[in-house]
């Protein structure tokens, strides 16, 4: 059984009289522990997709499970305990809170959980010890690199051990040398820690990161390329 | 609590921000706590009074006199226990700026009747003795640093002259409802000084039931209705009363000053904590994608809208509690036993919390209800 299940997923917009149909009977299997690049123009529907299968939208009609659990029939309740439990999203302009440090935005998803203060600090000594910032602790985002602001949110979204970490477009406000540190990063969650990741981007040397590479044009997958058997 | 370090950093985003809106709850409910306490200090004034203690003024106010010798003839009325008597003298001392209220009263029934003052046997002894002795509330030894012993000159207004007085006892009130900054003289002094006109102010009476106060007040009154001088008998409690109407419907002005500042305040602080959850839109939505709830963030907009109104609270009311009691304010006299009651204390918590709420409330329900995707879309 594949982690991501999509099947026969709709999904229209209404804006003004104008109804604009972003997928039409859309279905995608996304396995566990893949390394998935999902590409395409904008408006392509890349961005609904990912967050289709965050829970952070409905689908019109059709079926979102992840995990055994049928996302798309969550209530919003659900889906906010569901989306601490297995889902770690990374957004483009990293999205920390400027109001605290490195340590406290990674800090944020153990609230949610019942662990103690012990093992909260733990684990994000952890979480930033695999990005590589355990040296940056105590830094606010405004004493941070773009580079290692992105590496902090990555550290967040990995912290409460997701089964899925979900990325919209990660490298699209770095420069070519963050670009690389923080692809290698997401190489080794997969490979290392055997994360299932699914990136949206535009960048071809970032798709090629990749093991599997999905193109997305008018809510329809055009091409599907396997790049590791 | 794990939020507390989410919660200590949103309030310090704006430390300016959060500190005036601070400050503007914390005056709000000290202003609320002081008028409202004005208005328990009036009341509490109009409460005082034995229930066997009567008061007789002249019929047409209290402003006119009655014959000295009224005394004897009250004293034969059936019930009565004790008749002393008491004149507004209105002295000034120094520049006059700071008003004490002066009476010219016949001393030693005077203190018989009124066991609520204090005073020590050597110097109540020494007051009695001495016709131009004066005795005088604890305040005033602070107010101007007079001692026993002391000869103090003051202006009369009423009666013209420098009238000089040597202090011989302090008097400290066992009740708070009594002023502890006035100055008292024999009326033997003052009648001398004047001419021996014989005239008092007021008679305070001491009766042997409470439940025969009514009929000996009509039995006193009836007696003197006919005579140049009628009077005027009540009760201590409703004479004391009668100052308190005198300040015409203040209570309605205080409250009405006091809701008025409270709102402009809630209209304050509602505006700052929807600024700064509106600000805070992109990150509550992040909150959201990690898996904050809807009800979770409301609770925690809502706790930062009560951190605010609750700091506030504890420093506005704190403040007005510890301070006009560190000062022992009594508006110059005016408001004896001026303190900040408990009661007003909780009335001001429970304000706090109605300003928490409607502050909070709309900015907490806009977090809750956050559309997330939209709310990403226009940030990313």
């Amino acid at each position: 059984m594949a982690l991501v299940e999509i099947r026969d997923v709709y999904k229209s917009f209404t804006r003004g009289a104008e109804k604009i149909d972003v997928f039409a009977g859309l279905t995608l299997d996304v396995e566990q522990g893949n390394f998935t690049a999902l590409m395409g123009p904008s408006g392509s529907g890349k961005s609904t997709l990912l967050n289709l299968i965050a829970g952070l939208d409905k689908p019109t009609s059709g079926t979102v499970r992840v995990n055994g659990s049928e996302v798309s029939a969550m209530t919003p309740t659900q889906l906010a305990g569901w989306r601490s439990e297995n889902v770690g999203f990374v957004f483009q302009s990293f999205n920390l809170l400027p109001v605290l440090t490195a340590f406290q935005n990674v800090e944020l998803p153990l609230l949610l959980t019942r662990l103690s203060k012990k093992d909260r600090d733990e684990r994000i000594k952890i979480a930033l010890g695999v990005v590589g910032l355990d040296d940056r602790m105590d830094h606010y985002p405004r004493q941070l690199s773009g580079g290692q602001e992105q590496r902090v949110a990555i550290a967040r979204a990995i912290v409460a051990d997701p089964t899925l970490v979900l990325l919209d477009e990660p490298t699209g406000q770095l420069d070519a040398k963050s670009s690389q540190e923080v692809l290698s990063l997401l190489a080794r969650l997969n490979d290392e820690f055997g994360k299932t990741i699914l990136i949206v981007t535009h960048d071809p040397a970032a798709a090629k990161r990749a093991k599997r590479q999905l193109h997305l044009e008018k809510g329809t997958f055009v091409e599907q390329a396997e790049l590791v058997p | 609590m794990k939020f507390w370090t989410l919660l200590r950093a949103n309030l310090g985003r704006h430390k300016r921000r959060t500190f005036l809106t601070i400050t503007s709850v914390a005056l709000a409910l000290f202003l609320f706590a002081s008028l409202r306490s004005v208005i328990t200090t009036i009341g509490a004034a109009a409460q005082f009074g034995s229930a066997r203690r009567l008061v007789t003024t002249n019929s047409t106010g209290f402003i006119l006199p009655l014959p000295v010798a009224y005394a004897n003839r009250l004293e034969a009325v059936p019930g009565m226990e004790k008749v002393t008597w008491a004149n507004w003298f209105g002295g000034q001392y120094g520049d006059g700026k700071r008003f004490f209220a002066t009476f010219a009263v016949d001393a030693k029934s005077y203190l018989d009747i009124y066991p609520e003052m204090s005073v020590p046997a050597d110097q109540k002894e020494a007051f009695l003795r001495d016709k131009g002795g004066a005795l005088i509330g604890a305040r005033l030894v602070d107010l101007f640093g007079w001692k026993v012993g002391q000869n103090v000159t003051l202006r009369g207004t009423i009666f013209p002259g420098d009238w000089i007085f040597t202090i011989r006892g302090v008097y400290t009130p066992t009740d708070p409802s009594i002023n502890d900054d006035a100055l008292m003289f024999h009326y033997d002094y003052l009648d001398e000084r004047t001419g021996h006109k014989g005239n008092v102010g007021w008679y305070i009476l001491e009766i042997d039931k409470p439940d025969n106060a009514a009929q000996i007040a009509k039995t006193i009154d009836d007696q003197f209705k006919s005579s140049p001088y009628p009077t005027k008998t009540g009760t201590e409690q409703a004479f004391n009363a009668s100052f308190a109407t005198m300040w015409g419907n203040i209570g309605l002005l205080m409250n009405t000053i006091g809701l008025a500042v409270v709102f402009a305040i809630l209209l304050v602080t509602a505006n700052a904590m929807m600024m700064s959850a509106r600000e805070r839109t992109r990150e509550l939505a992040v909150l959201k994608t990690i898996g904050y709830s809807d009800r979770l963030l409301f609770g925690l907009v809502l706790a930062e809208a009560g951190l605010i109104t609750i700091t506030g609270a504890i420093l506005g009311l704190g403040a007005a509690k510890l301070l006009y009691r560190a000062t022992n304010f009594n508006a110059a006299g005016f408001l004896p036993g001026f303190d900040v009651s408990w009661a007003t204390i909780a009335t001001g918590g429970v304000i706090a919390m109605v300003l928490m709420l409607a502050s909070g409330i709309v900015p907490a329900m806009q977090a809750a209800r956050l559309p997330v995707v939209a709310a990403l879309r226009n940030v990313e």
